[in-house]
Formats: C-alpha cells, sequence, structure tokens
C-alpha cells in the first residue's frame, strides 16, 4: 500500500477547496440583481462538492496512471484529485471550445479519456461503467482498478445493485465509493434507504463492505488502499461509504430550509480547517504553511479562470458536430 | 364551468402553482389521490409542482422516495391496479431511462393486454425543456418518445390556466396520463423572467379537456402549430409578424396523445400555410407528425410545402451557444414564417 503523505493530502483538499470556493463565488457573481439559473459566465446547475474533499484525496491517493474513475453530478474534487487538467475543466465549466468537451458537456459531463475519467447527471449511470472498464483492464492483463464514486441517495438505484452483483460475479477490479452526505437533494439518509449503513449491503453481494466515519482523509486512505490492494491483485471488487459533508447546497440557489437546525453546525464540521488543526498539532504544518499552501492553490485557481475566460467560444454550428464518430 | 368571484377572475398565479393547486384539489375532493416523488415533500417538488401539498396533506400522501424510479413508478402503477389515484413525480424527464420498462412496457400497456380489465388511473408528471445550459441530460423534451408509444396520454400545457385545468381531467381519468410540464413556463423565480408564465387561474376547481387543442392567437397567413414553451416564442414572433403586416395563427396542441387533428387541419384550411414548431429533436416527432396529418388531411389547402423549426438531431449541447443554435427561438418562427410565405 503507498504511504500516506499528510502535506500532500493536506494541499490537495485546500487545491479543490479555492477551486470550488471560485467557482462558487464566479457562477454567483453575474447572477445580480435578479438570479437566474441560466444566466452568467457559467450557467446551469452547479454541484459543488465542498465538505467532501476527504474522499477524493483519500481516494485518489491510491491510483496511477491507467486507473479509471466514474464521478457523479457532484465530479470537481475527484477529477481534480484523479489529475484532470484544471484548466481544461475550468474552460468546459466555462462553455469555451477549450474545454475538455469543447463546451458541449458542461460541468456535469466532464469527459477526460487521458486520465479515464468520466462523471454523469444520471444518477447511479457510472457504477455498471466502471465495471465494464475494470472488465477491458482485466482482459487486457493490467493491474489497474475502476473507482464508481455516487452519492449515498444513488445507491438506492437499480444500475447500482446490478454493478455490485456484476462485480462481484466476474470478479473485476472495481471500488464503489459511497459518499454519504447525509442529504439527497432535500431527503435525508433516514428517509430513502432502510439500512443505516450501506457498507452492510455489500455483503448481500459476498464483497467486503466498509463504512468510515468522520470524513477522515487518513481513515479514507486507508480503507481505500485495502480495496484498491485487493483489486490489483486480482481478488474482486470491494465497496466503501464515507460519511462525509455537504458543507453547501445541494446545488446552488438551494435555499436548504430543509437542513433546519443540523445546518447550524456544519462550518464547525468542515474537515479542512479541523484537519490543519491536527497537523499543526503534530507539528507538521505550521501557519505560514497555511497561508502560503492556499495562496498556491488560490493562484493556480486563478489562472485555470483566466484560461477559461480569455477562450473563445465555440462556433455556434458546431453544435452540429460530434453525433457519431 | 361557472367563475363568478370577480376577486377569483382577477387572480393571477404561476404554472408551477396552477399545477400544485389542481393536484390538492382533487385531494381534498378524492382520498385515493396521493403524490409521490423525489423532493416532492417538505422541498414542495424541485419544480414547485407540488408546492405547499406537504403542508396540507401530510407525510402519508405527500411521500418522498428513494432515488428509485424503477421502483416508485412501478409502485404507482400498482396502486393505481388497486384503485388508487396516485400523481407520481419523475424529476427530469431525461431520468426516463432508468425507469423506462415500468412506463412503456407496463403502465402504458396494462389496459391492453388486460383485453380492457384494468385501467391504470395514474399521473406521471415530469419536467422537461432546455434554455438555461443545464446540458443533454436535463434538457430534453422527449415528449415525441412517449407519444409514439401507444397506450398513455401526453399531456403538455404551455400556460398556468391549462395547467390546472389539464391536471384535473388528468388525475380524473381513468388512463395513465404523462403530464410534462417544461420548466420554462412554470414561472420559477429563479430561472428567466416569463411573463407568459402567470395568468388568470380561477381559485375553484375546473377541467381543461385532454385532447382539444387551443388557437392561442387567431391570424390568417400561416399557420404555428407548436406546444409548450415554443407556443410562447410563437406569440413573440405573432408581435414581430404583425408589425410587418402578417398574420399568423398560433395554435397550441396542448396534447400530442390524444392529438387533435381536426384543429390542425381547420386551420390550414383557413391559413393555406403549415409551420410546426417543436423543441424536441426532429426526425420522428411531432413534427413530422402533424404536418402528416395536414399533408393526409388537407393536401388540397396547402399553398406551400409545411415547413418545421425542431432540434436538429443532437443532443443539447451544455455551451450556451450550441445551445441556442440547436433550440427554436422567435427569431426563427419568424424566418420560418417568412420563407413560407415566398415559397
Ligand atoms: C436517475 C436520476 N434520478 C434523479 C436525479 C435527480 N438528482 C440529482 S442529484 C440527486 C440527489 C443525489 O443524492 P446523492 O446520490 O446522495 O448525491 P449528493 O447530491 O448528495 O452528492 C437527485 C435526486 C438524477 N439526476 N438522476
Amino acid at each position: 500500500m503507498n504511504q500516506f503523505n499528510r502535506l500532500d493530502s493536506y494541499k490537495e483538499m485546500v487545491r479543490i477547496r479555492q477551486y470550488e470556493s471560485r467557482i462558487l463565488q464566479e457562477y454567483h457573481a453575474d447572477k445580480q440583481p435578479a438570479w437566474d439559473i441560466g444566466a452568467g459566465l457559467i450557467p446551469g446547475e452547479m454541484h459543488l462538492a465542498a465538505g467532501q474533499e476527504p474522499a477524493a484525496v483519500g481516494v485518489c491517493a491510491h491510483l496511477k496512471k491507467g486507473d479509471a474513475i466514474t464521478a457523479p453530478h457532484r465530479p470537481h474534487h475527484f477529477a481534480l484529485a484523479h489529475g484532470v487538467d484544471m484548466k481544461a475543466m475550468t474552460a468546459e465549466i466555462y462553455g469555451r471550445d477549450s474545454g475538455l468537451c469543447r463546451g458541449k458537456g458542461g460541468h456535469m459531463h466532464l469527459f477526460d479519456p487521458e486520465n479515464h475519467f468520466s462523471c454523469s447527471g444520471i444518477i447511479a449511470q457510472g457504477y455498471p461503467v466502471a465495471c465494464g472498464q475494470a472488465f477491458a483492464f482485466k482482459r487486457r492483463s493490467t493491474d489497474n482498478v475502476a473507482v464508481a464514486v455516487a452519492g449515498e441517495g444513488a445507491a438506492n438505484q437499480g444500475a447500482f445493485h446490478e454493478a455490485l452483483n456484476l462485480a462481484a460475479l466476474w470478479s473485476l477490479p472495481v471500488i464503489f465509493v459511497i459518499e454519504d452526505n447525509d442529504w439527497a437533494i432535500s431527503v435525508p439518509k433516514s428517509h430513502s434507504t432502510a439500512t443505516a449503513s450501506n457498507a452492510d449491503r455489500a455483503a448481500g453481494y459476498g464483497i467486503p463492505g466498509v463504512r468510515v466515519e468522520n470524513n477522515d482523509v487518513e481513515a479514507i486512505f486507508e480503507a481505500a488502499g485495502a480495496a484498491v490492494d485487493r483489486a490489483r491483485a486480482g481478488e474482486g471488487p470491494s465497496l466503501i461509504e464515507i460519511h462525509t459533508l455537504r458543507l453547501w447546497g445541494h446545488f446552488e440557489g438551494d435555499a436548504q430550509a430543509y437542513r433546519g437546525a443540523e445546518l447550524e453546525t456544519v462550518d464547525e464540521r468542515d474537515p479542512i480547517p479541523r484537519y490543519a488543526k491536527s497537523l499543526v498539532d503534530l507539528g507538521e504544518l505550521t501557519e505560514d504553511q497555511i497561508v502560503t499552501i492556499a495562496a498556491a492553490a488560490d493562484a493556480e485557481v486563478d489562472a485555470a479562470i483566466q484560461f477559461a475566460v480569455s477562450s473563445p467560444e465555440p462556433k455556434p454550428q458546431d453544435a452540429l458536430l460530434h453525433v457519431f464518430a | 364551468m361557472t367563475v363568478t368571484d370577480t376577486e377569483t377572475a382577477a387572480r393571477r398565479i404561476t404554472t408551477a402553482k396552477a399545477m400544485a393547486e389542481g393536484i390538492g384539489l382533487e385531494m381534498r375532493r378524492d382520498p385515493d389521490v396521493f403524490v409521490m416523488g423525489e423532493d416532492v415533500g417538505a422541498y414542495g417538488g424541485i419544480f414547485g409542482s407540488t408546492t405547499d401539498l406537504f403542508g396540507e396533506f401530510g407525510a402519508d400522501r405527500v411521500i418522498d422516495t428513494p432515488i428509485s424510479e424503477t421502483g416508485f413508478i412501478g409502485a404507482g402503477i400498482g396502486a393505481a391496479v388497486e384503485g388508487m389515484r396516485p400523481v407520481v413525480e419523475l424529476m427530469f424527464v431525461d431520468f426516463y431511462g432508468v425507469c423506462m420498462d415500468q412506463i412503456d412496457n407496463n403502465m402504458a400497456k396494462i389496459h391492453y393486454f388486460s383485453g380492457g380489465n384494468v385501467k391504470v388511473p395514474m399521473v406521471l408528471m415530469t419536467a422537461a425543456g432546455g434554455g438555461y445550459s443545464d446540458a443533454g441530460q436535463h434538457s430534453q423534451t422527449l415528449w415525441g418518445t412517449f407519444a409514439h408509444l401507444p397506450g398513455m396520454k401526453v399531456v403538455v400545457p404551455s400556460n398556468p390556466y391549462d395547467a390546472k385545468g389539464l391536471m384535473i381531467s388528468a388525475i380524473r381519468d381513468d388512463n395513465p396520463v404523462l403530464y410534462i410540464f417544461h420548466k420554462g413556463v412554470l414561472g420559477l423565480g429563479w430561472m428567466t423572467n416569463n411573463p407568459r408564465a402567470t395568468g388568470h387561474v380561477p381559485e375553484d376547481p375546473y377541467t381543461v379537456p385532454i385532447g382539444k387543442a387551443a388557437i392561442a392567437r387567431e391570424g390568417t397567413d400561416v399557420t404555428v402549430a407548436t406546444i409548450s414553451l415554443s407556443v410562447h416564442r410563437a406569440l413573440d414572433a405573432a408581435d414581430e409578424l404583425e408589425k410587418e403586416g402578417i398574420s399568423i395563427e398560433v395554435l397550441d396542441l396542448r396534447s400530442l396523445v390524444p392529438l387533435d387533428r381536426e384543429a390542425i387541419l381547420d386551420s390550414v384550411r383557413k391559413t393555406h400555410r403549415l409551420l410546426v414548431v417543436d423543441e424536441d429533436y426532429q426526425s420522428f416527432g411531432m413534427t413530422g407528425e402533424v404536418i402528416t396529418t395536414a399533408v393526409e388531411g388537407a393536401f388540397d389547402y396547402l399553398d406551400a410545402p409545411p415547413a418545421r423549426i425542431a432540434i436538429p438531431d443532437v443532443p443539447i449541447p451544455y455551451s450556451r451557444v450550441l445551445e441556442q443554435f440547436v433550440l427554436p427561438d422567435a427569431d426563427k418562427i419568424v424566418a420560418g414564417v417568412k420563407s413560407l410565405l415566398t415559397a
């Protein structure tokens, strides 16, 4: 198993957080005074992953070139942690011709074949696809793995259960990652899921399942390491449910009235300041470093946004291209 | 229908509110009516289609479901065959892919398969349409896909009055009704302001018959047959064209199944020219069906080959410039009408 690097993990979480924070800001900046979801430089739905950085960083720390990820509608953290180019991804979110998908896909449809990364706006759609990627890796005798990521809400979709059975039946190198952020839009897990832990469901398919509490990047790293090692060794799939945190709304513009009192303690549960504090206490991070790490992340995000806004838009008639190969 | 109260006559509400009101009135009248779907409870539906229903009727009759569309749409069918009248929400019509078996191979076929012995009095309501850069899995209309499949009515309101009346008709109908509402006609505060999405709606219950088109604007030179948000676009185009002395008749089809073929023929016999506008994919869809209706039934009246504006058989792209290129709009309708007149 890989060695865990605390400082690198912290940096990567901050990098993702700065990214999401800036997109948040830019997304709302030109939707004034009348908020209109279709207006501004970044239009459409926006699902940000602030609070869920530990999941992406803890899992992706084990991935190498050639490993695949299928992510859901909330994809930025896994995309960045898996090495998707920040500039190209940002340009896609801005709908530019230089974007990952030439402006056709947008934030919910990021396709990066180089990094075997994809995401989708249809809940649980990526689970079976990860099985197919893993199938290809296995047939070609590589030791690559596929990671299928989705929220706890997605674990009630048929595709999730079919994929688990397929992966188990064919002993595929898949890691099923469930990000349990307590909410599926306005529906809490207790109103959607008959079992408290999705890890228990793994047993029904005869594969290992663990639940990681506390949004703890180090514990996530441990659990993911075991699952990735098992998959690379040809021993089959595993499931990891990560109890994480949706720091912000389901999508931008979500007033979150349904969250009630729970919302008041959200900031206290923010995993990044908490992790910074624990590293400072361990003597592995200084207050100065906290500032410089954030500044470096900011600069990278700035450059990506600059790249996006200065890139040309696609030509309108390019809408007709790429239906077929 | 009798609406006498003057206060009522003045009341203006949004399409979303009108739909929710229609459901609420039926729930009061008939204890067998209930609602289920994702975020239909306290949230009131992502697009407001169940606004205030949870507060009035509670969690037993306004049920938040897991993200298990095959499960809860199938359960809706089961409740309906036992005589209940479920109103089930599929959040976006684009999500039909995960549950189409229940919709097509079950909901729509049970009555026929049973030789008419089993009824499925269920409403499946769902949001459709693009124009706000939500990309290709959240922007389709797809009504033509459902209309192609026998056994379900397909209702697509364009304004608040029709939305309420058609909803009440749909709930009272003994057949499965797919009720598709375009996000752009709802009057949502977080979408581009659309004045046509707010209108007069009486407080009392009333029905709008399913299968009857409406003339949204009378005209003489060209018939523009369309549906949903494109009705608004056509009305905008009519205002423009009027300045140039061109009079178009805007026909709001209101439902695809049944399709009011007589209304299409009547209008074409009057104007002699037909433009069909649809925010659905062009090929094998509504535009082809409406034009065929005109050609079959009023061929001798046509002074020009019928024309159409629809999505040019590509998925809906994300980027605004790309999306606007493929969506119908008032300018395209104006140009389409003019080219029909010079044809
Ligand atoms: C098949 C399908 N059904 C419903 C939706 C609408 N939808 C988008 S996100 C979401 C909630 C997802 O919750 P979860 O899986 O827990 O992920 P989270 O948003 O919390 O990250 C829903 C219902 C969808 N996109 N696809």
